[in-house]
């Protein structure tokens, strides 16, 4: 019998879906932890293998430039932030603040959304990848709330109200981009396949084609959590275990994003159309000033990050809106530096606040002395995020800076205020978190430092010297997004 | 045959906008839970309409799931969650009934405003379907702004969605709109299940959203 082989494209959703379909019957968190690490093991190992040897574009899926970047990077945090879970999720069982029959429901929601990520990266038509966006909203909305605390059903329903009403919004965006494209390239599936309007983009439409991007700029800004859509963003990561706020900074924003980029580039096809590019920098600007403000009032340590999170969406999408290849590159550059940075710092929170039994950043004290690798560890995430050489953020951070002021100066001005601005409150933060007199500790834990450090190597290997493949590779994106 | 298939997709898409003015204004909890059971039957009748006209069957799937799921099965259990959590009283709309009806209008100008000349090319029935259908979506908006009770807001939001579905199926031809149909019956599903099994009590025992600004100011 002739099996046909499985193509590793649609090997990268059909593990995920299997894996979760099989962790929903299993109980038991050591095995259900190792399957899940596991499943996400394979599926980076197979989103690495797309990048050596990438298949025909099908009607359905498909693999370019632009979505291998997003694909191998998503797969990456999303196995390292397995690995954190397991470690992560045996203390909530054995503390007691996870029931054990949560677990199951966890690891099979995990990879419920590993899979809607990757359809949402891979697919090639606009209604399927906004049916996978409203999965992975659905899958996440569920993790938020698995604490069951006043709380965190609380940052549930608000998650859930405010991604509900953005992802309505895109879907009106969406039909009126198949709209646009309908009298051009026919009725049915053709219109709505994206390497066909990236095609015919020209030809499409103009004025529909604004509109649509104003919904979908608002539509899916809201699951990027750009201000002022940003609301939801803050309670869904201070409330959820914290792998949760992992893969939340570290890849859901970012496939929102990548939706976001879509679209822009088929508007930038058209040249009757109107320019992306404000309406992104004027978002983008606001996210990162209002959060850099907003973090100085922060007393929660997850609150802060998430609006660290908000902060940085808000430059990569200020960088994606002023175009150019060099823009594009630092943009590119930031946000996989943001997404190793930021799952980094949750690591380290995680087990913090698991051995201090607070997310009260007046309750945590002394780190460095108390528990030197994660409190060294956080402080070298911190150092990074906040953009201090020699790690990547820096680089990319100085980039966007760069490219603004060889171009727009004036834009330059209020983008490193905001810049210092968040700058300021972090540095702030970490010296009351990491050094001083040492607050009590309720326990200890067994902390998975290796993604941890993995993460942060990373990201300091890539601000020392970024590798001449992987600069060819962003360049050649960067060219592509115009 | 050509006009009364418009006329009647445009006396359907219309009262769709019309009934949508009804529920900003309304008042009382059951009161509204019938005007959304009367808004999920007239879009079901229009995507069947739509259906007929277009000949394509697959849309009549759409227009089942509308009236079954819409019209029949989340009604009842929002009457029953009604009733087992004792939500009779009147709700309170934020900004008082007329400037809430004024913005209504403006909204519904507004969408003229911006979709008849975005669709000069389009043929003429999907172009006023598709005006209607903003409307009816910005109403919604409008209507999960203007009220703090959760109930009346997911009311508000599947009208919203009610709009969708509405231009969705003006579209000539679109895929995927039976699944899309279905991916938003799973979210409200999800919705209405949420309020049910999760027991979101402090949220439905005040009514008001605003009292829970009190668990939420001692969280930054």
């Amino acid at each position: 019998m002739n099996v046909p082989a499985l193509a590793p494209v649609e090997a990268l959703l059909v593990i995920p879906a299997l894996s979760a379909l099989i962790l929903a019957f299993l109980s038991g968190y050591r095995l259900t932890s190792y399957i899940n690490v596991i499943s996400s093991g394979m599926t980076l190992v197979l989103a690495l293998g797309l990048l050596f040897d990438r298949p025909e574009p099908g009607s359905y899926l498909f693999v370019d430039d632009l979505n291998i970047v997003f694909i191998v990077l998503s797969t990456f945090i999303g196995f390292t932030t397995s690995v954190f879970s397991a470690s992560y999720i045996g203390h909530e069982i054995e503390t007691g603040k996870l029931k054990p029959a949560y677990v199951r429901f966890y690891h099979a929601m995990y990879q419920s959304m590993m899979f809607a990520m990757n359809l949402a990266l891979l697919a090639n038509n606009i209604g399927l990848m906004w049916v996978a966006i409203e999965v992975a909203t659905l899958t996440t909305v569920l993790m938020v709330g698995i604490y069951r605390t006043p709380e965190a059903l609380e940052a549930a329903w608000k998650y859930f109200i405010l991604g509900s009403v953005g992802i309505a919004l895109a879907l009106f965006g969406t039909i009126l981009v198949y709209m646009s494209a309908e009298p051009v390239l026919g009725e049915g599936y053709n219109a709505m396949v994206w390497t066909a309007l990236m095609l015919h983009g020209a030809e499409f439409s103009p004025r529909l084609l604004n509109v649509a991007f104003v919904f979908l700029m608002l539509g899916y800004g809201t699951k990027v959590g750009l201000v002022p859509m940003h609301a939801w963003l803050p309670d869904a990561h201070a409330e959820g275990p914290t792998p949760i706020s992992a893969v939340l900074s570290g890849l859901l924003l970012n496939v929102a994003l990548y939706a976001v980029l879509r679209f822009k580039m088929l508007l930038a096809a058209n040249a009757a159309a109107i320019a992306p590019g404000p309406l992104m920098i004027t978002l983008g600007l606001a996210s990162l000033i209002f959060a850099g403000f907003m973090l100085y009032r922060r007393d929660d340590i997850k609150r802060l990050f998430a609006y660290s999170s908000i902060e940085h969406m808000g430059i990569i999408t200020f960088a994606f809106g002023m175009g150019g290849p060099l823009a594009n590159f630092a943009g590119l550059l930031h946000m996989t530096m943001h997404s190793l940075t930021k799952s980094a710092i949750f690591f380290a929170v995680g087990h913090i606040a698991q051995v201090k039994g607070t997310q009260k950043i007046a309750d945590i004290r002394g780190l460095t002395e108390s528990h030197p690798v994660l409190g060294w560890g956080l402080v070298a995430g911190v150092m990074a995020i906040a953009g201090l050489p020699p790690f990547g953020v820096f680089m990319s951070e100085f980039l966007v800076v760069s490219s603004t002021f060889a171009r727009q100066p004036l834009l330059a001005i209020p983008l490193a205020f905001g810049l210092l601005v968040a700058f300021g409150a972090l540095l702030l933060r970490v010296i009351g978190l990491a050094f001083g007199e040492p607050s009590d500790s309720i326990g200890e834990v067994e902390a998975s430092v290796v993604p941890l450090f993995f993460h942060l190597a990373l990201v300091l290997m890539m601000g020392l010297w970024l590798e001449s493949h992987i600069v060819a590779w962003f360049q050649n994106v960067a060219g592509l997004l115009g | 045959m050509g006009n009364l298939s418009f006329d009647v997709a445009h006396l359907f898409a219309g009262s769709l906008v019309l009934v949508s003015f009804m529920l900003l204004y309304q008042d009382r909890m059951s009161g509204l839970i019938n005007i959304f059971t009367a808004h999920a039957v007239i879009l079901s009748f229009s995507v069947g309409w739509q259906a007929y006209i277009q000949h394509s069957p697959h849309l009549f799937v759409t227009a089942a799931i509308a009236i079954i799921f819409k019209a029949v099965m989340i009604p009842v259990s929002l009457q029953r969650i009604m009733e087992r959590l004792r939500i009779h009283r009147d709700i309170e709309i934020i900004g008082g009934i007329g400037v809430t009806m004024l913005l209504g209008i403006c909204l519904v100008a507004l969408s003229l405003v911006v979709m008849l000349p975005a669709t000069a090319a389009a043929d003429p029935l999907a172009r006023e379907d598709l005006a209607f259908a903003l409307s009816v979506v910005l109403l919604g908006l409008l209507m999960m702004v203007t009220r703090r009770n959760a109930i009346s807001q997911v009311i508000g939001f599947m009208s919203l969605e009610n709009g969708l579905i509405l231009a969705a199926t003006g579209a000539k031809g679109m895929p995927l709109v039976v699944e899309i149909s279905v991916a938003f019956s799973v979210l409200i599903a999800f919705i209405v299940i949420g309020i049910f099994l999760f027991r979101i009590r402090e949220r439905f025992d005040t009514v008001d959203v605003q009292e829970l600004d009190r668990v939420r100011g001692g969280r930054r």
